[in-house]
């Protein structure tokens, strides 16, 4: 992974020096807390329902150990001994004091970890794939020309304060698995006909309160030219992006507002401006980069490996973990694995101090000290012979971090919702958890399938419900808290929104309204067929019928209302 | 008392005025001051040869929302140009001040005015601002002591450093 050099540290150094000040003038009187507030956000820090929440940014997913271990102790000295990993690659503490923020931030800073950029109306930190550099369907390695977008989104000048955040997804696959579809701008590294790189170049997509699938600016942009096409769509936003209403200044709304030939069209002209100037980037530079994310070490193995299919054989919780959490590599004889941060009855994506020390131990050991934060909130060690697989498996089924459920019901993404954050309608975590003790047969969510349920706690959709086949959002009606669901919502190539199936819920019927979901899809599956497939084939109506089944609504509650 | 101003690092006497319309004053019949004074846009569209006629240097006021591209042919008329930030939150004026530098090669004064704070001067001496009003209660020694030099490098191309971090990196 990219190893910071000496202006890299200094440029954090500095950091901590001026997030320090700030706050000693906020405490002093000297920053208002409305002039304080963005300030901080540009810091990650929030200040929340009953602490502030910090949010350490993990850029394009990927840490070392020693920063996790810093991670552990930062939730060991200044949190309650555990973290969260959010839908965007960062982790989120959420019992920190302000007067401690300075000083955790210049721990982190010790091992190159910042808040840099983590909130607030800026850009953000940059998404990729979790088995960028490794997985089999990669055309081209993200992360080289993703560190070179933190660096260059790093204090821009320019477009510190935006109208509105700005989130920039890169993906170098045949499968999206960064959601690049939804995000400001949406990369696809994709090879010209030269046999040159170049982007596919999206913009305008987005999920929260409008949700938005993302067009192509470009369909073709060869790669020294990102910088520059980036100021230019950045620009044509910062200028013309609305300011007086933060529900419409998403660039999304610009685009929509113009339409993507007349948007397309002025960063063109704009970027016409830019082309081929000094921040062009050149070959070196890259080469400077792609240099840090040059494959470890490898031991040239055969493919397949006798005692991981022997103990796959012998052990049928770890086939059944296998089947769920192993996944395929580029190199013969190495697997990448997710630990799962999903275990039944805990906060999605929420991980112990124990736990960190746990991964970091097992990445030093077995996966060149390296792992990866996946969006889906889950933990990858991308590396892995496939014969340690046995006895990496069982340390992390020790560690509660091997629960077989990647990519099924039970695996779901959820924001930490109204129990934490100030912005949340509703609670999401005991939503999850109660859906978690419904589907807890092992065996029966084998034979379910894939399926992505996805819960929010309001329309910020940070746990990305727009695009669970099942998607849950919790909503206020009269000061109460209900849920609204969502079907067809999907993740990768097709991307897509799910649709509202009509009036939402009440906490305590989630359960029974997502069993009788799935009962409708193993009533109408055919073979083979995963969740979406029979959605996809017999529409959302059936689903409808079920769940509302002696419920009066829509037309029958019109109906019902005629006769009053 | 006149105002108190940064430039380029040193705290001066502020000596320019800026025309301010009262209710019901129009840019087409405003009175024309005399001396060194900051005209809004409106006004200088309405009023240039009135303007130019007074014989004096003449400053311009653009606001958040206004385009450099609509006087870029009047660019070597202006001793100063202010851009406002009416938040500093709002950050239109970081691409005003690049294009015009940039692109448009203003070498007068361009300074910064409204709500300008200690926390937003790097980035602003960066997109190529020399000149700074700032906030009436934020303290100016403060500023010209800390405010510029919180990082002492940038990654990125920009008006201060038109060639970015990386070609500038010894191998």
């Amino acid at each position: 992974m990219y190893r910071y050099d000496a202006i890299d540290r200094q440029f954090l150094q500095e950091r901590v020096a001026q997030y320090r000040d700030q706050v000693r003038r906020f405490q002093s009187g000297e920053l208002t807390a409305d002039e304080f507030r963005p300030l901080r956000l540009q810091n990650g820090l929030y200040i929340q329902r009953h602490a502030p929440m910090l949010r350490i940014a993990v850029p394009y997913g990927q840490l070392n150990t020693e920063q996790l271990r810093k991670l552990a102790f930062v939730a060991r000295t200044y949190d309650k001994g555990y973290g969260h990993f959010t839908t965007r690659h960062n982790m989120q503490f959420n019992w920190p004091k302000l007067e401690d923020t300075p000083d955790i931030l210049a721990h982190l800073a010790d091992v190159n970890l910042h808040s840099i950029q983590t909130s607030g109306n800026c850009i953000r930190n940059i998404t990729t794939d979790h088995f960028s550099g490794v997985a089999a369907d990669e055309v081209i390695d993200p992360r080289p020309l993703a560190e070179i977008l933190r660096q260059w989104s790093t204090f821009h000048p320019e477009f510190a304060f935006l109208p509105r955040k700005f989130k920039i997804a890169i993906s170098g696959t045949r499968q999206d698995r960064a959601v690049t579809w939804f995000h400001d701008i949406g990369l696809h590294l994709v090879e010209g006909k030269d046999g040159e790189t170049g982007f596919r170049v999206l913009a305008g997509g987005g999920l929260g309160r409008t949700p938005i699938r993302g067009e192509v600016v470009r369909e073709y942009l060869p790669w020294q030219h990102i910088l520059t096409y980036c100021e230019a769509i950045l620009r044509v936003y910062n200028r013309y992006g609305r300011r007086d209403n933060p529900f419409k200044a998403r660039i999304k709304i610009l685009v929509q507002a113009l339409g993507m030939e007349e948007f397309s069209r002025q960063v063109e002209e704009e970027w016409a401006h830019l082309k081929d100037g000094p921040a062009t980037l050149t070959q070196a530079e890259f080469d400077r980069v792609a240099a840090h994310f040059e494959p470890p070490a490898y031991e040239t193995l055969p493919a397949d490996d006798f005692s991981f299919e022997q103990h796959k054989h012998d052990d049928t919780a770890f086939a059944k973990w296998a089947t769920r959490c192993v996944h395929a590599h580029k190199v013969p004889g190495y697997a990448a694995i997710t630990l799962s941060l999903k275990k039944h009855g805990h906060n999605p994506g929420d991980i112990t101090a124990d736990q960190m020390d746990v991964v970091a131990d097992l990445a030093d050991r077995y996966s060149f000290g390296e792992l990866r934060v996946s969006h889906e909130q889950n933990v990858i060690l991308t590396d892995v012979k496939k014969s340690d697989l046995y006895t990496v498996w069982q340390t992390a089924r020790a560690a509660g971090l091997a629960t077989p459920n990647t990519g099924l019901l039970t695996s779901i993404i959820c924001c930490p919702g109204g129990d934490l954050c100030d912005l949340a309608n509703a609670k999401s975590t005991p939503i999850a958890k109660a859906i978690q003790a419904r589907f807890d047969d092992l065996d029966y969510l084998f034979d379910l399938g894939e399926i992505d349920l996805n819960i929010s706690g309001c329309m910020n959709a940070c746990g990305h419900h727009h695009v669970g086949n099942i998607g849950i959002l919790g909503v206020d009606r009269n000061e109460a808290e209900f849920y609204q669901v969502t079907l067809g919502g999907r993740q990768g190539n097709n991307a897509q929104l799910g649709k509202v199936i009509g009036p939402s819920f009440a906490a305590e019927e989630m359960p029974d309204v997502v069993d009788k979901i799935i009962q409708v899809f193993v009533a109408h599956r055919h073979a083979d067929e995963t969740f979406l497939d029979t959605l996809d084939r017999i529409g959302i109506a059936p689903f409808k019928d079920r769940v509302y089944e002696g419920r009066a609504h829509g037309a029958s509650k019109k109906a019902e209302r005629k006769v009053a | 008392m006149m105002a108190r101003i940064i430039k380029n690092g040193d705290i001066v006497q502020d000596e320019w005025t800026t025309l301010q319309l009262a209710e019901g004053e129009t840019p087409e019949a405003v009175a024309l001051p005399a001396g060194r004074v900051i005209f809004p846009l409106p006004v200088w569209q309405a009023r240039k040869a009135d303007i130019l006629a007074r014989g004096e240097s003449v400053g311009l006021l653009l606001e958040s929302n206004e385009r450099v591209e609509e006087l870029a042919a009047d660019l070597g008329q202006f001793t100063v140009i202010a851009v406002n930030f009416p938040k500093f939150v709002h950050g239109q004026g970081f691409s005003t001040a690049s294009l015009l530098r940039q692109r448009y090669g203003y070498q007068g004064e361009l300074r910064a005015v409204g709500d300008v704070v200690h926390d937003t001067l790097f980035y602003m001496k960066r997109v190529g601002f020399d000149a700074f009003a700032l906030k009436e209660d934020k303290s100016a020694e403060y500023a010209v002591d800390k405010g510029f030099s919180v990082f002492s490098e940038g990654y990125q191309a920009s008006t201060d450093r038109p060639v970015p971090y990386f070609r500038r990196r010894s191998a």
